[in-house]
């Protein structure tokens, strides 16, 4: 048997490159939010730790580890340190088939900058995305509190019903692109144009299925702080919390990264391949192509979520049922009857 | 009906219309505002650093004020006290002995002075019941300490320093 050394070791760097790559931007995500809610309201935000505060996620980790850890005499004890741990690892799990950049030459290897390039990547993330919900259904649940369990009830509704609508509109995507690996959709678009000319109207109805999916305002009905003191993480405190913070904030670098992937070319570029520059230097330029495009969507979050009041629930299912599903099969049908036409 | 003022404001009650239940208009008009004020000047300072200036009128907490040769001005006289509000002020008074006239600028003192900030509400009506000139409410404002006996404020805290021994406070 001959196991190629080379391709675990270069895997497990990979794998521990985009791990530590999302824990570091969900931890300045923290303190980015902090800077726009401030610079939004006329207010200068954290300054003190460090340059312009860029300490300041450090110590509010450090503060979280070693805050008094308390679980409820009334709570399923093994469930209650589940959930978050769940959140966590879910949130951790969805980065594994994005297509981080293209390959790399490092002595005569082909190195490509995706974990696992399977062909099934976007339902791979739908499922593992799905499962977040388990998460918090646990948490709220093992609580044995009733805000607790309300705001998990919640969350499981609302996520539920955006994921039709997301569904939706990646069909009509789906159908455009015609392969389920966001290489392959990534490479499309490296070579033509981005899908959003295309599908303006399905990324629209992405987008506003993402934030739901987040659970980021204005659909952050799960953490509604004056209807249920704080929502599904209400009994929890120390770094349990923390991760159930800080899943949230993966889970928009994530969102934020799929989004840049299917519908603004991910890694490539405008005039990426007429540059006549060496493949690496091209692949690293793709790379820092595609951390910008995220670090757009993660200002756009912050900037909604900063300007815009939550929805009321029966608002947020009316949109979610009566709008955003039937715009997404509409979307579906006009894709379909475009490449109808364009098929003669 | 007959409304109760002149301000009143009529509530639009419509149901929305088509384009204002599609949300979007409203949510980009929205988000240029916020846009906007990223831009502005920063409403609030830095603030230890930088602190905003004060009106001429400010009252902070309170100095006990000295005469050109050093000597204490306050007589004791308990005005200060009787116009306090809040009951902040206390104070014993002691006769001058002869060899204390480099100290104290008439025959009586106060032996004891002592405001209490937590009391206190800076309304300034000692600073205007004085008929020494002893009293004053200065710039300086939020104190702070680890427990309450420290905001009683006696005299070593309150004289302003001597003008000629140049001892700091």
């Amino acid at each position: 048997m001959n196991i190629d050394w080379f391709f675990i070791l270069e895997k497990i760097v990979l794998i521990s490159g985009v791990l530590a790559l999302s824990l570091i931007v969900a931890m300045y995500s923290t303190w980015g939010e902090r800077k726009v809610a401030a610079i939004i309201q006329d207010r200068r935000g954290p300054n003190r730790a460090g340059f312009m505060g860029l300490l300041q996620p450090l110590a509010d980790g450090g503060k979280l580890f070693f805050k008094e850890e308390i679980i409820p005499t009334n709570s399923s004890r093994f469930l209650f340190i589940l959930g978050p741990s769940l959140a966590m690892l879910v949130a951790c799990m969805t980065s594994a088939v994005i297509p981080w950049g293209d390959t790399l030459t490092v002595a005569g290897r082909q190195i490509s900058l995706q974990i696992a390039d399977v062909n099934i990547g976007i339902l791979y993330i739908f499922g593992v995305v799905s499962l977040g919900v388990y998460g918090i259904m646990l948490g709220g649940w093992a609580s044995n509190n009733k805000y607790s369990l309300l705001a998990s009830v919640r969350a499981a509704s609302q996520i539920i019903s955006y994921e039709l609508a997301m569904g939706l509109a990646l069909i009509a995507l789906l159908m455009h692109t015609g392969s389920l690996s966001l290489k392959d959709i990534v490479e499309q678009q490296r070579h033509s144009y981005w899908n959003v000319i295309y599908q303006p109207l399905g990324f629209l109805i992405f987008l506003v299925c993402a934030f739901a999916e987040c659970n980021r305002t204005p659909f952050d009905l799960p953490e509604a702080e004056n209807e249920l003191n704080g929502g599904y993480h209400l009994e929890y405190s120390s770094m349990k919390l923390g991760f159930y913070l800080f899943a949230e904030y993966i889970n928009m670098f994530i969102s934020s990264a799929l989004m840049a992937s299917l519908y603004f070319g991910g890694y490539s570029f405008p005039g990426m391949d007429s540059l006549g520059l060496a493949p690496n230097l091209i692949t690293i330029l793709g790379f820092v192509a595609l951390f910008i495009k995220i670090l757009v969507f993660l200002f756009f979050f912050m900037w909604v979520r900063w300007t815009i009041p939550r929805f009321r629930y029966d608002q947020l299912m009316r949109l979610g049922w009566n709008m955003m599903i039937p715009i997404a099969l509409v979307n579906m049908l006009i894709t379909g009857a475009w490449i109808l036409f364009q098929q003669g | 009906m007959q409304a109760l003022t002149d301000r009143v404001k009529p509530v639009d009650r419509r149901p929305l219309s088509f384009v204002e239940k599609l949300y979007l208009p409203a949510i980009l008009k929205g988000m240029g505002v916020t846009f906007k004020h990223i831009f502005k000047k920063k409403a609030t300072v830095n603030y230890p650093e930088e602190k905003r200036p004060f009106s001429p009128v400010f009252r902070g907490l309170h100095i006990l004020n000295r005469d050109e040769e050093g000597r204490e001005r306050c007589t004791a006289c308990g005005l200060c006290a009787v116009a306090c509000p809040a009951e902040a002020i206390t104070m014993e008074a002691a006769e001058r002995k002869p060899g204390e006239e480099h100290l104290y600028r008439e025959e009586k003192y106060a032996a004891s002075y002592e405001i209490n900030m937590l009391r206190c509400i800076f309304c300034g009506f000692c600073e205007e019941a004085c008929p020494k000139d002893a009293v004053y409410l200065t710039e300086t404002f939020a104190p702070s300490n680890y427990d309450r006996k420290g905001f009683i404020y006696g005299k070593e805290d309150l004289l302003i320093p001597h003008p000629k021994e140049k001892k700091t406070v």
